[in-house]
């Protein structure tokens, strides 16, 4: 036990991990969100005839294609990470997990894989309304992808349809479905997704940004935009209404969560959202110090958004580590208590099974079955080890939900110009337009910082912690991987970013003269 | 359907289904074996190009088979994936770094900007195709050679070797399957060339001379490495295990017992070995490009053959020399039963993902390519 106790290498093993999935998350965004864009600007094409859409086509193919190299090599190392740096969690979960990512493996990877090749290279191979259907596989391909990926991540934020078998010492499917459906599931894809296609947008949006400043390509900019504005448009309102559903799930999955999310240590009646805040850093859980230094707050919005009712109870971190019974809440210190029971059960039920006694194994077990709930918190050293990093979570929340509000006026805004076809004369918005893709960037990067730090220091919630979760290696060799990886993702990144450059200073195809 | 299924069935139904998978991955192997044959077979900026862009409109295809074969193992054998990667960290760490260098290598290689340069990149094109294809082999073999682990009561792996997994490296045994992987994959990349570029202009001709020889060359360079392992092998120990009790012991030439035991796995591994051979040969005639669906289909039995013998007739596929009875079989290394019937109805989409695959191949290939596409250096799509 003091081996998964060690918590320096379960912290180098997060960073690494946090390393290869916002390095993932740079390109995926983009796949997701650009497929469908390429898919409509050949859609057009077909449909019309009309050469320009074709250029266009191509012009934000070849940058999908770019893209999409990158975005596979990252994610190979984060598919074999879960086996790499977190094999106890890949042993207890892997009877959930596998099989989901499996899934995407059999109907999405190879939909993708295949149709890639003829959507980039089968221009003069198959006919139009093939090539045409090829790009819409690999868009669909890709969300496909997206989805068993969001149903994983969402399993282990709401782990259900599962029981955990002793024998193995792991957790077992019981319902697929359950698994599938969960809203927890429905939300985090519909949520990620529609994030990711508002990021494509907005790239597409400062690409012809840049064309119109340098007063090039102007009609296939114009067309772009056009385009983007709209989809980026639908989908930033989308986002706005999954983004309020995941902020509903989480007070009923998650509370920790959202209370870190808010900053939020005494639970309230009514409770109010901070627009925004400055936090204490010298707050603790359980101190009488304020949590925060400057705050404004909007009355009773939280309490609205966490449980459809603005006079409603939001628990804080107070209430959730120590516990509260006027709203019958029990505090993790209890938690603790019966987990740790439920570990030393599960040990006798283990020796009693090698010793081949079967009544003492019966009993232990049936008196491990009450505790079985709590076997996770167990593992947990303190109850203050339930409370995830605050700041980060709180300030990632904020960044995020003040982004995801302005995203949707930028959209507005170019759709209004190029409806007035002005859109080549403000400049001030071309510029905007062009810094609102590091914003869009910035905006999913913190989503996720929210949706990950957030659940720690749960690996699964509340039935396994990245301490338990984790291999059986040695610091230095966690720390090594961290830095070999750090460098090969950065000089990948910095070559991904130059050719791309290089490849939009170059432009669109010039028409052919026939 | 599968609901009726005993829990052994399922477990066999799902080895059986992540060796066809590994066996494909074999077979599509030709990339890599194209790359590392790069500089030898293309000797200047246009045979290059033919080469790349060849390789280049398949290389996705393989990585995604390697993918698939990976977590279909974790799905159905998460135990396998805990204790392998978890466990012999390094090789498969190396393993993934050589995946991932190829990952953007097409992509980058040719496009302006691309900070390293076209040099390098071809450079990690013949890394992932040699070193990333020998690590492979090497792991595959400890199969039957086994590693040196020990798994505690709650299945977690404590590996017991500092090298983790790149230990296996230093058994000639486990090196001799890498290095014929390393030439088989070379010989099918000849004949994966010779069979998808147009070699009627004359100006790629010599080109085409040098796959031929290359395919030939492979294939005798291959064949001491082969003519080891599998002598290795059968007369090897083997790791036996007994379902009931899930005790595992050390029986005298195990692996060829299995071959004995399942006449069906040992044709397939003769009609194989015929048919790689048979295929690589073929290229010594001018006008043959078929060979590779000779060879190809003949690696993919051969491997298949390999993984059956390792994981069926009651054997432990991924053997622990240090603790017999921590050794995985499909037994003890499996999903659940509900989860094994689950994923075989997902597995039921497999025939159409092979349709659609074949259907993309046809298309893309039904015309060779040619000298003329790869020199329209407009096009940017052009790798």
């Amino acid at each position: 036990m003091t081996l998964l106790k060690d918590l320096t290498m379960v912290d180098w093993a997060r960073a690494q991990f946090a390393l290869t999935a916002m390095y993932h998350w740079l390109f995926v965004p983009l796949t997701l969100g650009l497929s469908w864009l390429i898919a409509f600007f050949e859609t057009f094409y077909v449909k019309t005839g009309n050469e320009e859409w074709k250029r266009i086509t191509k012009f934000w193919m070849m940058l999908f294609g770019i893209n999409f190299a990158i975005a596979v090599a990252s994610g190979i190392i984060l598919v074999f990470e879960f086996g790499t740096n977190w094999s106890n969690f890949a042993w207890m979960a892997g009877d959930i997990f596998g099989p989901l990512l499996a899934a995407a493996g059999i109907f999405a990877f190879f939909l993708m894989a295949s149709f890639f090749g003829v959507m980039l290279f089968g221009w003069d191979r198959v006919s139009k309304k093939e090539h045409l259907f090829a790009t819409w596989m690999v868009a669909l391909g890709s969300n496909l992808s997206a989805l068993w990926i969001l149903v994983a991540n969402a399993w282990m934020q709401h782990p259900i349809g599962v029981a955990f078998n002793p024998d193995k010492a792991r957790f077992e499917m019981q319902n697929f479905w359950e698994v599938l459906l969960s809203p927890v599931a429905i939300s985090k894809f519909t949520h990620a997704t529609s994030s990711s296609f508002l990021v494509a947008s907005l790239f597409v949006l400062a690409v012809s940004s840049w064309f119109l400043l340098k007063g090039r390509h102007t009609d296939i900019a114009k067309k772009s935009i056009l385009v983007a504005a709209i989809f980026g448009l639908l989908s930033s309102v989308f986002v706005s209404i999954t983004g309020n559903q995941s902020a509903y799930l989480n007070a009923k999955h998650q509370p920790m969560k959202l209370a870190a999310s808010e900053g939020l240590y005494d639970g309230e009646k009514g409770a109010g959202l901070v627009a925004a805040g400055i936090l204490n850093p010298e707050k603790r859980p359980n101190d009488d110090s304020s949590p925060f230094l400057h705050e404004i707050k909007i009355p009773g919005l939280l309490s609205l958004l966490a449980n459809r009712e603005p006079g409603s109870f939001v628990p804080g971190i107070n209430d959730l580590v120590y516990g509260n019974r006027e709203h019958t809440i029990m505090g993790i210190d209890k938690k603790i208590k019966k987990g740790e029971i439920a570990v030393e059960l599960l040990s006798q039920y283990k020796t009693a099974k090698k010793e081949k006694n079967e009544t003492r194994a019966k009993i232990s077990l049936a008196n491990f079955k009450k505790y079985e709930e709590y076997l996770g918190f167990g593992y947990l050293q303190n109850p203050e080890e339930a409370v995830p990093p605050i700041g980060l979570t709180f300030y990632s929340f904020h960044i995020m939900v003040t982004l995801g509000a302005l995203f949707p006026v930028i959209f507005l805004l170019y759709l209004y110009y190029t409806y007035k076809d002005s859109i080549t004369e403000k400049k001030w918005l071309l510029r905007f337009g062009l810094f609102s893709l590091f914003l869009g960037y910035v905006a999913g990067q913190a989503g996720w910082i929210v949706a990950e730090v957030g659940r720690q220091p749960w690996a699964i919630q509340n039935i396994l912690p990245v301490s338990v979760a984790r291999s059986n290696l040695s610091t230095g060799t966690v720390q090594t991987t961290f830095f070999l990886f750090l460098f090969l993702f950065t000089v990948l990144l910095i070559a991904e970013i130059r050719i791309m450059l290089k490849q939009i200073q170059i432009g669109p195809e010039t028409p052919r003269e026939d | 359907m599968f609901d009726s299924f005993s829990l052994v069935q399922l477990q066999q139904l799902w080895w059986i289904i992540v060796s066809t998978i590994g066996a494909l991955f074999v077979f599509l192997t030709f990339v890599q074996g194209g790359q590392s044959l790069l500089s030898s077979v293309a000797r200047n900026d246009l045979e290059k190009s033919l080469v790349i862009n060849s390789l280049g409109r398949k290389w996705l295809l393989t990585f995604t088979t390697l993918i698939l074969f990976g977590i279909t193992l974790f799905a159905a054998f998460p135990l396998f994936y805990a204790t392998s990667f978890g466990g012999a960290y390094w090789v498969w760490i190396s393993i993934l770094f050589t995946f991932v260098l190829q990952a953007v290598s097409f992509e980058f290689r040719k496009k302006p900007g691309s900070l390293l340069g076209a040099r390098t990149y071809e450079r990690f094109l013949f890394f992932n195709g040699t070193i990333g294809i020998l690590l492979i082999g090497i792991v595959l073999a400890t199969f039957f050679s086994g590693s040196s682990f020990q798994l505690d009561d709650y299945n977690l792996v404590l590996w017991q070797h500092p090298m983790r997994g790149l230990e296996a490296g230093m058994i000639f045994f486990n090196v001799a399957l890498g290095l014929f992987l390393v030439f088989l994959s070379r010989t099918l990349g000849a004949l994966y060339l010779l069979n998808n570029i147009d070699f009627r202009l004359d100006l790629v001709k010599d080109m085409e001379k040098r796959l031929r020889k290359a395919a030939v060359s492979n294939l005798t360079a291959s064949i001491p490495f082969l003519l080891y392992f599998m002598v290795g092998l059968l007369t090897r120990e083997g790791f036996a295990v007994i379902p009931e009790t899930g005790n595992v012991f050390m029986e005298s030439g195990k692996y060829l017992q299995n071959l004995k035991a399942m006449p069906d796995v040992l044709a397939m591994l003769a009609a194989g070995l015929l048919l790689v051979v048979f295929g690589a040969l073929s290229a010594r005639r001018a006008s043959s490009t078929s060979g590779i669906w000779f060879s190809g289909f003949g690696s993919f039995l051969v491997t298949l053959a390999l993984f059956l013998t390792a994981g069926l007739n009651n054997s432990a596929f991924y053997p622990s020399h240090f603790d017999l009875n921590s050794s995985l079989s499909i037994y003890n290394g499996s999903s659940s039963r509900y989860t094994l019937a689950a994923m075989s109805y997902i597995g039921l989409a497999i025939p159409i993902v092979l349709a659609y695959i074949v259907y993309c191949w046809r298309k893309m290939d039904k015309e060779k390519l040619s000298t003329g596409e790869v020199s329209d250096f407009t096009a940017k799509e052009i790798y």
